[in-house]
C-alpha cells in the first residue's frame, strides 16, 4: 500500500506550496468568520468548504501532464472564446451587461478561466515556433489578436480588470517568449498615445472610478468612499491591529465590499500591518516557487505556460492589494484563495495545480 | 542571420526582470502598507474613530423668563414630537406609509410636509406630528426607528401661561431659518424641534436663554444605527431672565384695555423698571410658537387695531396736549415769568391763518397755573412761539423723547422731535412759525412712542433722568442712581402742580382720573391728539363729534400720569388708538391701573363693568354674525324675482370699541 502509486504521487507534491496555499485559505476563513459578525455563516464555513473541494481538485490537476495541455491548448481557447460569445450574446438579449454562463450545474464566468486559457494559447503558439522568427511581424499578429479577441469581448462585459489581466497575462508570455524590447517599449509609448482615445471608449462608471482614483475627496460620500473608507481600515489597524473580531470598519458597515474585494482591508484593521506581511509574505513563496518552477521545466511551453501563470496569479494580488491601498482606481478585483467567492478561488486552484503538473514533470525525470 | 542566445538562457534572463519587477512592485506594496499603518496610523485610527462615534447633541432647555416676583411669562413644556430629516429620506412615500401604520396622518398633514419639503433645504428637519402622547411615542420609536429619516424625539416647547398680554413684550420661539443656519453653522440649528426666539425679548436675549447643548456619544453603524452609548455631556440650561414686569399688573392692564388697540406703560421712577409695557390687541404666542395657520395670520395683518404691531415701543403717535408740560417747561426755563398770563378767544390768528382753541369760546385769562388744568392751547400758542422751536425741541429731547432706550427690544420707535436743522435736512427749507404753534401743543411733525411718554412723566415726577429697564438687576446689585435733569426745581414744581390740578381741581381735564384713595393723589395730564385736518367749512358749520366719525378718523385719547403726588413712585401712560378724548377713555384706566397697585380689590372691581360691556358687545357681535349668515342664505335661496327688493338685513351695532364706564364710577 505505501509503495502504491497514490502514495508515490503523494510524496512527489509540493507540499510547502500546498501548505502555504492552505493556510491562506485558512487565514481567509478566519477573516470571513469575524466579516460575518463572528459566525461561520454566511461566508467562513462555505469558504472552507469550497477550498476543500477545489484544493482537491487543484491536486488532481497537478497529475494532468503539461502534454495534454499542450494538445488541447488551441482547443481550450476556442472554447472559452465561444463561452465569452455565448455570455455576451445572452447579455445582449437578455439586456443589461452579464458575466455568467449558466449550465444548468454550474454557474460558469469564461473570463476567469479565459486568464488561464490565453497563457496556454500563446505559449502553446510559441512553442512550435522556431528560434529566431519571434519577432518577425508575420509571427507577432497571431498572438496579438489572440490576446486582442477574448480582452475585447471582456471589455464589453464591461469588466475593465478582468480584461486588462487577460491582456497581461498574454503580452507577459510574448515577452517571455523572446519578443524584442524595443517592441515593449514602442507598444508602451503607442498606449500612452492612445491613451486619451481610450478615455472615451470607456462607460461613465469607469471614467468616474478612475477620476476618483486620481482625487477620492472627488465623492467622499459615493464611489470614492470605498478608496476612503478602504485606506481607513488599513491605516487603524497600525502595527498589530485592533484585535479579532474587533474591527469597526468592517463590523459596522463602513467598509464596503468586505468580503470580496476589500477583504485585505478587513484583515489589516483587525490583524494590522503584520497580518498584511504574512498574507504578502504567502503569495510571493507561492510565486517564488513558480518562477523557480518555470526557469527548472524542460520544455519551452511548460517554462511560458509556468511563469505565465505566476505573472497572471502576481496580477491578481497586486492589482488587488494596489486598489486597497489607494494606489490603483477600483476594479473589483478579488484577492485570490483569501476572498469570499468561488470563482476567483477556482481560477487560482486551476492555476496553482497547472503550475504543480509542470513541476511533477521534473520529478518524473528524476524518478 | 542572427537568432539570439538560446531559447533557455533568454527565457531564464527574461523571467527574472520579470521577477525583479514583481518584487519591486511587491515590496513597493508593503512600503505603502507600512506607510499607512505606522506612519499615517494615527490619522486614519482617529478616522475610524470619527466614523465609529457620533456626538449627538443634547439641545439645552430654553431658559425660563419670570415676572419680578419670579411668576413665570415664559416656561417649556415637554413635548414629544415625530420629525423628519429629507436628506436622510430614501424613500418618501414608503416613510410616511409606515408613519401612517402608527400616527393617523391627515391628508393635510401630508400635503403640509410635502410643501415643506419642497420649499427647504434638505438638512433642515420637518415636523411631522407634534404633542404626541406618551405611547403614540413608545410605539414610533420601535415602530419606525429603523426608517431612515425619521426621527421621534422629545423636545421642550415653549409655554406662555398667560398668552396675549405679554405677545409683543416676549415675543415667541420658532424654528431658525435656513439663513440663519448658513450663517452660524450651529449643529444646534438644525436639530429637530430646536427652538430660537423670533420677537420680542425672546429674540433680543435669545443668547442668553439659549443655553449649551449637551451630547451624547455613541458608536453607530454606517447606517446610523446605534450600536451603544459610550458616554454623555450634560447639556447646560439656558439662564432664567427676570424681568422688571409685574405679571399681574400687565394682565390686569390688558383686560381693562378691552377691545381698544392701545398701549400702556407703567414706570418706577425712582428704579426705572418698567412693571408693566403692554400692546393690545396681540396675538396668542403659544399659537405663534407651534405654526400659525394662514387663516389666523391674514385676519392679524388686515386687522385694524394691528395686533402685529407691539405699540408700547413700535407705535408712534402725535403727543398732543401730554406734550404740554415740555412746552411750559421750556417756556420757563427761557425766562417767561410765572405770572405771564394770556388772554384766549378760543381762536389765535397769525399771519393770515387762525389757529383754534380746543375750548370754542375761549378760557378767558388763563395764567400759567390755569394753562394746564384746562389745557388751553391758546396759552401754549402765544408762549411757543415766543421761545421758538430749538428751545422746545432741546426740552423735549432732554425728557427722553426722540430717542431710543437701552432695552432688550428687537426694535424701537425713535419718534421725532422737530428742529430747524431737521427741517432743512427733511425738507431743504427753513423751520416756519406756523409749525412752532403745532410743536407747542404737541402735534404737527411731534411724534413718540407711549414709552417715550411714560419715561417722560417718570421724568418730569422725578426730575431724575430717568432710564427705563426690562431686567431686573441681580440680588446685590446697587440701586441705580440717576442724574438730576438740570431743571429749576422751582420750575418743576410748577408744573407738578398743573398736573395735580388737571386730575384734583375743579376746572381739570382728567377729574375721571383721581383714585379716591388716600395718599394715593394722581398727577397727570390729557391728550387729545387729532388725526385729521379740520376744514374751515367745518369750522363754520360746527366741528364734527368724534362719535359720529368712522373709527380711523377719532382722535387718539391719550394720558399721562405719576402717584402719588407726594412722592411720585409710578408714572403712568396711556394710548388708546383713536379713543376719542383722553380724558374721558385714557384717564380713567390709567387711574385702575394705579389703584391696582394700591388697592387690588378695588381695581379688580372697576374691571367688572368694562367686562360687561364687552362681554355684550362681543354677543352682539357674533348675534349679528349669524343673522347675517342667515340673511345671505335666506337670499341665496330666495327666488330671482324677489331676492332685488330685500336688503341684507343686519341690526345696528356700536362698532366702536368697548365702551367707558362713566367718569365718576369710584
Amino acid at each position: 500500500m505505501f509503495n502504491g502509486p497514490w502514495a508515490r504521487e503523494l510524496a512527489r507534491l509540493p507540499w510547502g506550496v500546498i501548505a502555504v496555499t492552505a493556510l491562506l485559505a485558512g487565514f481567509g476563513m478566519v477573516i470571513l468568520y469575524s466579516a460575518g459578525g463572528g459566525a461561520l455563516q454566511p461566508w467562513a464555513l462555505k469558504h472552507g468548504v469550497r477550498f476543500g473541494i477545489l484544493g482537491t481538485m487543484m491536486l488532481v490537476l497537478a497529475q494532468v501532464r503539461p502534454s495534454f495541455w499542450l494538445r488541447h491548448a488551441f482547443l481550450i481557447y476556442g472554447v472559452l472564446v465561444v463561452a465569452l460569445l455565448g455570455v455576451e450574446i445572452k447579455g445582449q438579449v437578455g439586456g443589461g451587461s452579464q458575466r455568467w454562463l449558466d449550465l444548468g450545474f454550474i454557474q460558469l464566468q469564461p473570463s476567469e478561466l479565459m486568464k488561464l486559457g490565453i497563457v496556454l494559447a500563446v505559449a502553446r503558439f510559441y512553442h512550435y515556433m522556431p528560434r529566431g522568427y519571434e519577432t518577425k511581424p508575420m509571427a507577432l499578429w497571431p498572438p496579438l489578436v489572440l490576446i486582442a479577441v477574448p480582452s475585447a469581448l471582456v471589455m464589453l462585459q464591461p469588466d475593465l480588470g478582468t480584461a486588462t489581466s487577460i491582456a497581461v497575462g498574454g503580452v507577459a508570455v510574448m515577452f517571455l517568449a523572446g519578443v524584442r524590447m524595443w517592441l515593449f517599449g514602442g507598444a508602451a509609448l503607442a498606449m500612452a498615445a492612445a491613451a486619451p482615445f481610450a478615455w472615451g471608449l470607456l462607460h461613465d462608471y469607469q471614467k468616474r472610478r478612475v477620476m476618483i482614483f486620481l482625487d477620492p475627496s472627488v465623492d467622499p460620500r459615493g464611489a470614492g468612499y470605498h478608496i476612503t473608507q478602504s485606506k481607513i481600515a488599513i491605516g487603524s489597524g497600525g502595527l498589530s491591529g485592533k484585535g479579532f473580531l474587533e474591527g469597526t470598519q468592517s463590523h459596522l458597515d463602513y467598509l464596503p465590499e468586505l468580503q470580496t474585494d476589500f477583504i485585505f482591508a478587513t484583515m489589516a484593521e483587525e490583524w494590522g500591518l503584520l497580518g498584511g506581511l504574512a498574507v504578502m509574505a504567502g503569495f510571493t513563496f507561492i510565486l517564488a516557487w513558480g518562477t523557480g518552477v518555470a526557469m527548472r521545466a524542460g520544455t519551452q511551453f511548460e517554462r511560458l505556460l509556468a511563469m505565465g501563470l505566476v505573472v497572471t496569479l502576481f496580477f491578481y494580488v497586486a492589482v488587488n492589494l494596489m486598489m486597497v491601498m489607494g494606489l490603483a482606481p477600483v476594479v473589483g478585483i478579488p484577492l485570490p484563495l483569501v476572498s469570499w467567492g468561488g470563482s476567483a478561488m477556482m481560477t487560482v486552484c486551476i492555476l496553482l495545480g497547472l503550475i504543480m503538473g509542470i513541476h511533477r514533470e521534473r520529478t518524473l525525470g528524476e524518478g | 542571420m542572427n537568432i539570439g542566445p538560446p531559447r533557455e538562457a533568454r527565457f531564464s534572463r527574461r523571467a527574472l526582470l520579470l521577477g525583479g519587477g514583481m518584487g519591486l512592485v511587491g515590496t513597493t506594496l508593503a512600503g505603502r502598507m507600512a506607510w499607512l499603518a505606522l506612519f499615517e496610523g494615527d490619522r486614519y485610527a482617529a478616522a475610524a474613530e470619527r466614523n465609529r462615534i457620533r456626538d449627538r447633541l443634547v439641545p439645552p432647555r430654553r431658559g425660563w423668563i419670570v415676572d419680578r416676583t419670579g411668576k413665570p411669562l415664559a416656561v417649556n413644556r415637554p413635548d414629544y414630537r415625530l420629525e423628519l430629516i429629507p436628506k436622510d429620506v430614501e424613500d418618501l412615500d414608503a416613510a410616511l406609509a409606515r408613519i401612517a401604520q402608527v400616527l393617523p396622518i391627515g391628508l393635510e398633514d401630508e400635503l403640509r410636509i410635502r410643501a415643506d419639503l419642497a420649499i427647504q433645504p434638505s438638512w433642515m428637519p420637518v415636523e411631522v406630528a407634534r404633542d404626541l402622547d406618551w405611547p403614540a411615542y413608545a410605539a414610533l420609536n420601535v415602530q419606525v426607528a429603523d426608517v431612515p429619516g425619521l426621527q421621534p424625539v422629545r423636545v421642550f416647547s415653549r409655554h406662555y401661561p398667560d398668552g396675549e398680554p405679554f405677545a409683543h413684550l416676549l415675543g415667541y420661539v420658532g424654528p431658525p431659518s435656513p439663513e440663519q443656519y448658513e450663517k452660524e453653522k450651529d449643529p444646534l440649528l438644525i436639530f429637530p424641534g430646536f427652538r430660537i426666539g423670533k420677537d420680542g425679548i425672546e429674540r433680543h436675549e435669545d443668547k442668553v436663554l439659549r443655553g449649551r447643548p449637551g451630547s451624547t456619544r455613541e458608536e453607530v453603524t454606517a447606517r446610523g444605527q446605534v450600536i451603544r452609548e459610550l458616554g454623555q455631556t450634560p447639556d447646560q440650561p439656558g439662564a432664567t431672565l427676570r424681568l422688571t414686569i409685574d405679571r399681574d399688573l400687565q394682565s390686569y392692564a390688558a383686560r381693562r384695555l378691552g377691545d381698544n388697540s392701545a398701549s400702556v406703560i407703567v414706570i418706577d421712577c425712582v428704579t426705572g423698571d418698567l412693571l408693566t409695557m403692554v400692546s393690545m390687541p396681540a396675538f396668542d404666542p403659544n399659537v405663534f410658537s407651534t405654526r400659525v395657520p394662514t387663516s389666523l395670520w391674514k385676519a392679524l395683518q388686515v386687522d385694524d387695531h394691528t395686533p402685529l404691531l407691539n405699540k408700547s415701543a413700535m407705535g408712534v403717535y402725535p403727543p398732543g396736549s401730554t406734550f404740554k408740560m415740555v412746552t411750559m417747561l421750556a417756556a420757563l426755563e427761557a425766562g417767561i415769568p410765572p405770572d405771564a398770563s394770556v388772554n384766549c378767544s378760543g381762536r389765535y390768528p397769525m399771519g393770515g391763518n387762525v389757529w383754534h382753541c380746543h375750548a370754542r369760546r375761549g378760557h378767558g385769562r388763563v395764567t400759567m397755573a390755569t394753562a394746564l388744568p384746562k389745557s388751553c392751547d391758546t396759552w401754549f400758542y402765544h408762549f411757543g412761539r415766543q421761545i421758538g422751536i430749538e428751545r422746545i425741541a432741546d426740552m423735549a429731547r432732554r425728557l427722553g423723547l426722540g430717542q431710543e432706550f437701552d432695552l432688550p427690544l428687537p426694535g424701537q420707535a425713535s419718534g421725532l422731535v422737530p428742529d430747524n436743522d431737521w427741517k432743512q435736512r427733511r425738507y431743504d427749507k427753513p423751520w416756519n412759525v406756523a409749525e412752532t404753534l403745532n410743536c407747542s401743543i404737541g402735534q404737527g411733525y411731534l411724534i413718540a412712542n407711549p414709552l417715550q411718554l411714560g419715561v417722560m412723566t417718570a421724568r418730569i415726577a422725578s426730575g431724575l433722568i430717568v432710564q427705563p429697564r426690562l431686567l431686573l438687576p441681580q440680588a446685590g446689585d446697587a440701586a441705580p442712581v440717576f442724574p438730576a435733569l438740570g431743571i429749576d426745581p422751582e420750575h418743576l414744581a410748577m408744573v407738578r402742580q398743573g398736573m395735580f390740578d388737571v386730575v384734583n381741581s375743579g376746572i381739570g381735564t382728567a377729574r375721571g382720573a383721581r383714585t379716591g384713595l388716600p395718599g394715593v393723589e394722581v398727577c397727570g395730564k390729557t391728550g387729545t391728539a387729532q388725526v385729521r385736518r379740520i376744514s374751515k367749512a367745518e369750522r363754520r358749520s360746527g366741528v364734527l363729534r368724534n362719535e359720529a366719525l368712522a373709527w380711523k378718523f377719532r382722535d387718539h385719547a391719550l394720558f399721562v400720569a405719576y402717584a402719588p403726588a407726594a412722592a411720585p413712585r409710578y408714572a403712568v401712560s396711556v394710548i388708546i388708538e383713536h379713543g376719542i378724548a383722553g380724558g374721558r377713555y385714557a384717564a380713567p384706566i390709567a387711574r385702575d391701573v394705579l389703584s391696582f397697585l394700591y388697592d387690588r380689590d378695588r381695581a379688580m372691581k372697576a374691571l367688572e363693568p368694562v367686562e360687561r360691556a364687552l362681554a355684550a358687545k362681543r354677543r352682539a357681535e357674533s348675534q349679528a354674525q349669524v343673522a347675517e349668515a342667515r340673511a345671505a342664505e335666506e337670499a341665496r335661496l330666495m327666488p330671482a324675482w324677489l331676492r332685488a327688493d330685500a336688503p341684507p338685513a343686519r341690526p345696528p351695532v356700536n362698532t366702536g370699541d368697548t365702551p367707558q364706564p362713566p367718569r365718576d364710577v369710584i
